[in-house]
């Protein structure tokens, strides 16, 4: 029988996977399997310095050849995954090629969320997932003087910022009625509102695209419900991701807007892990601790790919490690530990007209989550609190300057 | 390219040649030196490539940045006075004879 592990998807999450399963003393074969011809990469800076420019493309990559040499993973690039035949442990490979697994891991990641309106698939409609994304973006920007974001989530914000930065007129188009509703309090999204505004981001709130309009094949334009046109020569589209979970799905393993995991990492089928953007599983710090969820961070990715990567080889653990977040837009800082529940009761620290403030999220009392802009400390000492899940000083947030932790206590 | 030796925590001693305008953290991740991590990919967010500076033979490292200065306040390891973040070593030929210590651990 074939001692080998296959990998599918070999971003973040299929890098660490793969490295992690030889650290858990794992002697067999890996194949670590990626649709993209690019070598493994980062992708946090493809939105921020690879878009503006200050991040070189060599310095994106996530292992070098010699590392994947040496720890004996077989890369296989510009492959693409048609199916899993779990009966036979084999993957089938776009082509016909069949390669038989004795242990398979998932780190399928996720896909871009499409507009589905009239003229999205215009010449110059563009996203940011990937490198190619990522490059045709930086393109676009070089040739294009306006800018229409469509989202105002993390990856909408940070190419707003991006593209400011060169030099494009750039209006951001949100449907909710404010910014980043998904993961903050209407306080921090009143405060990027005002960051993205004193740098000259036109940003509509509550505003729905409903055409994309075009001129000669390319884009020319986004219409609005209301009917406003407001005129661009790109587009980019930040309305989120879909776990690619196909795949399980085809195979029979039970997905749910992801592929359902344990806590350990690991589907119903033991010898089938999944890991990182396209795995749903049980988060001791979701909202309703236990529930299934998906996490998109790199930290996640990493964080549960060691975990399913020891679950593999006989040595299951729980993925419980407390989840943190950031974003960089213009020079702003944004950091955030635990994950928000939308009927957190925020205690505001700091002062926002300074830049450097925290939303303290208490849940039963106690800290749940914090957000920190401009603040790296409170963001380092909250990673380290909250898996103790303190109670909080009230009386002393707005005043005290110095340490969270001394705001804290075990209650 | 230039040499930059690593000391893992179990006192095994690696080598590394990397290229200019490469980072000390992204080379670490890049060549799988256990105990760092660079997880937020060297944008100043997430303090897990804390290295201990060792020596240098020749050549100044960059001043620190307030916000590095910050993190390494919440380093997991001992702070150090030769405490660094890796991703702020952005390695040129100037760097000669660069030696680091990774801590015991980064979270």
């Amino acid at each position: 029988m074939v001692d080998r592990l296959v990998v599918i998807g070999a971003s973040h999450a299929g890098c660490r996977l793969a490295f992690a399963a030889r650290e858990e003393g794992f002697e067999g074969e890996v194949v670590l399997i990626g649709a993209e011809t690019a070598p493994p990469y980062q992708r946090p800076p493809l939105s921020k310095g690879y878009l503006k420019g200050s991040v070189p493309l060599a310095a994106l990559r996530l292992k070098s050849d010699a590392a994947f040499a040496e720890a004996r993973i077989t890369l296989r690039l510009g492959t693409t995954v048609t199916a899993i035949d779990r009966a036979a442990k084999e993957v089938v490979l776009a082509g016909g090629e069949r390669l038989a697994y004795s242990k398979l891991a998932l780190t399928t990641g996720a896909r871009v969320r499409r507009l589905s309106v009239p003229g999205a698939d215009l010449d110059g409609v563009l996203h940011m997932r990937d490198l190619a994304d990522a490059d045709a973006l930086a393109a676009a920007a070089k040739a294009g003087r306006r800018a229409v974001v469509v989202g105002g989530g993390f990856i909408g914000l940070e190419a707003a910022a991006s593209l400011r930065g060169l030099g494009l007129d750039v209006a951001v188009i949100e449907a909710e009625p404010r910014l980043s509703a998904r993961v903050f309090p209407p306080r921090l999204s009143e405060w990027l509102r005002d960051l993205h505004e004193a740098h000259g981001v036109t940003v509509r709130l509550g505003a729905q695209v409903v055409e994309i309009v075009g001129r000669d094949g390319r884009v020319a334009g986004v219409r609005l419900a209301d009917g406003t046109k407001v005129s661009c020569d790109l587009v980019v589209v930040g309305i989120g991701v879909i776990p690619a979970d196909d795949l399980a799905r085809d195979a029979g393993l039970a997905v749910d807007r992801g592929v359902l995991v344990d806590a350990s990492g690991l589907t119903a089928d033991p010898d089938v892990a999944a890991a990182g953007d396209c795995a749903r599983h049980p988060n001791p710090w979701a909202p309703r601790p236990g529930a299934p969820i998906v996490l998109e961070s790199v930290q996640n990715a990493a964080d549960q790919a060691r975990v399913a990567a020891a679950a593999l080889f006989g040595r299951p653990t729980v993925h419980d490690a407390v989840p943190w977040f950031w974003s960089d837009q213009y020079d702003a800082k944004i950091q955030m530990a635990g994950l928000p529940d939308p009927d957190d009761e925020i205690l505001l620290r700091g002062d926002p007209a300074s830049g450097r403030f925290s939303l303290l999220h208490l849940r039963d009392g106690r800290l749940a989550a914090v957000d920190s802009v401009g603040w790296p400390q409170d963001h380092m000492a909250a990673r380290r609190l909250l898996a103790t899940r303190p109670v909080v000083d009230r009386a002393r947030v707005e005043t005290h300057t110095g340490p969270l932790a001394d705001l804290c206590s075990p209650g | 390219m230039t040499d930059v030796t690593f000391i893992l925590h179990d006192g095994t001693r690696r080598i590394v040649d990397v290229a200019d305008g490469i980072s000390v953290m992204q080379a670490a991740v890049m060549e799988n030196i256990k105990g760092i991590d660079g997880e937020c990919g060297g944008c100043l967010s997430c303090a897990t490539c804390h290295v201990y500076v060792e020596s240098l033979e020749a050549g100044e490292l960059p001043a620190k940045d307030p916000d590095e200065d910050a993190l390494l306040e919440g380093v997991a390891a001992e702070l150090r006075p030769e405490s660094r973040l890796a991703c702020q070593i952005v390695m040129s030929p100037a760097l000669v004879g660069l030696v680091v210590r990774v801590p015991e651990r980064q979270v």
